[in-house]
């Protein structure tokens, strides 16, 4: 309970920690925190894997190479079984959904007062460091997704084609505007089920570790290292649901009925 | 909790990642691991071809074992029989040398007989002409009487 200025109350501490560091007023501020820590998330896993892969050799493996490998094949694997068509932005796609997502929630497991407490070191009163509890960066991804999915149902079935999927299914093309209604709905909860589902874990996981922070001092280690522990199974399960589930949508914009 | 242009700044830096792992993180791992496991497979074909050569050249090399001892085999008979041949040969070569060598000498032995036997002749014939004449105690005509003399020679 040390982030902040002079004593707080748990329900203060627990909305300071919630607050991002914001810019600017109605729709054009923006999250400096979020917009940092995510690309500077990015950076990483660019930097990483760009490491790798300029030096990559047929030959015996470093470990960095073998580590990404291990990603790389791992996602190929993913890509190959849930996706039948040809298309190489696919897989690399889901690549860095996967490692950046995976990003995005690890910083869950950093102490929760941590950086903020060194931000207000530095005169910056509001940090949150979790790109992922911050609902700008599930839904750039979840709408990123559903772009895709159009461009690529358009692009692989034609104007028509689309068209007749949407008005024809699944109850023929009598009942077009059935149809219509049904697909803008599947169409909205794809995206939103997408961003909420990552984001509401990670919210509630995070505030978890804050409530958490509000208890003694003696109780803290027993609780916050058991739900650590159990949120490193959390944040790559999101993050690879986040992933299989973006497949699967691009894998049935492919797809020709 | 807001939405706000975070949104568009959070999918500007998703579309560069995407772009950028697409385009320079992708393809030099997938490559990679690609040609290892070509290297691989091709290592392991190699291998199990290796093994299948080294058996036929092993059962190549049982089978020169095998012709060059018996080649050894024959030769050795072949010369054994050759020996034995020869043997033969120069026996037989020296036996007819030896009866030729005898017959040789028994011709020349027969040779120096006769010419002994002749000399022998004329000379008792010039003995038995001397006698006669020294019994007749007169000259015969050698010449008249060769024909007789002779006939006595032939009868010697």
């Amino acid at each position: 309970m040390s982030a902040g200025a002079g004593p707080q109350t748990a329900s203060e501490y627990i909305v300071h920690h919630l607050t991002p560091l914001s810019v600017g007023h109605g729709f054009w501020s923006v999250h400096l925190d979020t917009l940092l820590f995510g690309g500077g998330l990015g950076a990483l896993f660019a930097w990483l894997f760009y490491k790798a892969a300029a030096n990559a050799t047929s030959d015996v493996p470093g470990p960095l190479q073998n580590f990404c490998e291990i990603l790389v094949e791992f996602v190929d694997g993913q890509v190959k079984d849930s996706f039948h068509g040809h298309n190489p932005l696919i897989a690399p796609l889901a690549l860095t959904i996967f490692v950046w997502v995976w990003l995005w929630n690890f910083m869950d497991l950093i102490p929760v007062d941590l950086l903020p407490a060194l931000a207000s070191v530095f005169g910056v009163h509001y940090l949150r460091v979790v790109p992922s509890t911050d609902l700008n960066s599930t839904f750039a991804l979840s709408i990123s997704v559903l772009f895709l999915v159009y461009y690529y149902s358009i692009k692989v079935k034609g104007g028509s084609g689309f068209a007749h999927e949407v008005l024809g299914h699944p109850f023929g093309i009598k009942a077009a505007p059935a149809n219509l209604l049904l697909r803008i709905v599947e169409d909205l909860a794809k995206p939103i089920s997408l961003a909420l589902r990552l984001f509401g874990n990670m919210y509630a996981g995070e505030l978890i570790f804050i409530l958490i922070a509000l208890l003694p001092w003696w109780v803290q280690p027993l609780l916050s290292w058991p739900w650590a522990v159990f949120h490193i199974l959390v944040i790559t399960l999101q993050a690879f649901i986040f992933m299989t589930l973006t497949i699967v949508y691009l894998s049935m914009a492919h797809e020709d009925h | 909790m807001n939405i706000n242009a975070t949104l568009i700044g959070q999918m500007i830096t998703f579309g560069l990642l995407v772009w950028f792992t697409m385009n320079f993180v992708w393809p030099p791992l997938i490559k990679a691991m690609q040609d290892r496991q070509k290297r691989i497979a091709e290592g392991l074909a190699s291998a199990e071809r290796g093994v299948h050569e080294q058996e036929l050249a092993r059962a190549r090399a049982a089978e020169m074992l095998k012709d060059a001892k018996q080649q050894a085999a024959e030769i050795i008979a072949q010369a054994q029989r050759r020996a034995v041949e020869l043997v033969e040969q120069s026996k037989t070569e020296a036996r007819a040398e030896g009866e030729r060598q005898l017959h040789a000498a028994r011709a020349e032995i027969e040779l120096e007989v006769n010419r002994a036997r002749e000399h022998l002749r004329t000379e008792v014939a010039g003995i038995a002409v001397a006698g006669a004449s020294k019994i007749l105690k007169r000259e015969i005509d050698a010449k008249a009487n060769a024909q007789l003399l002779d006939d006595l020679v032939s009868q010697l």
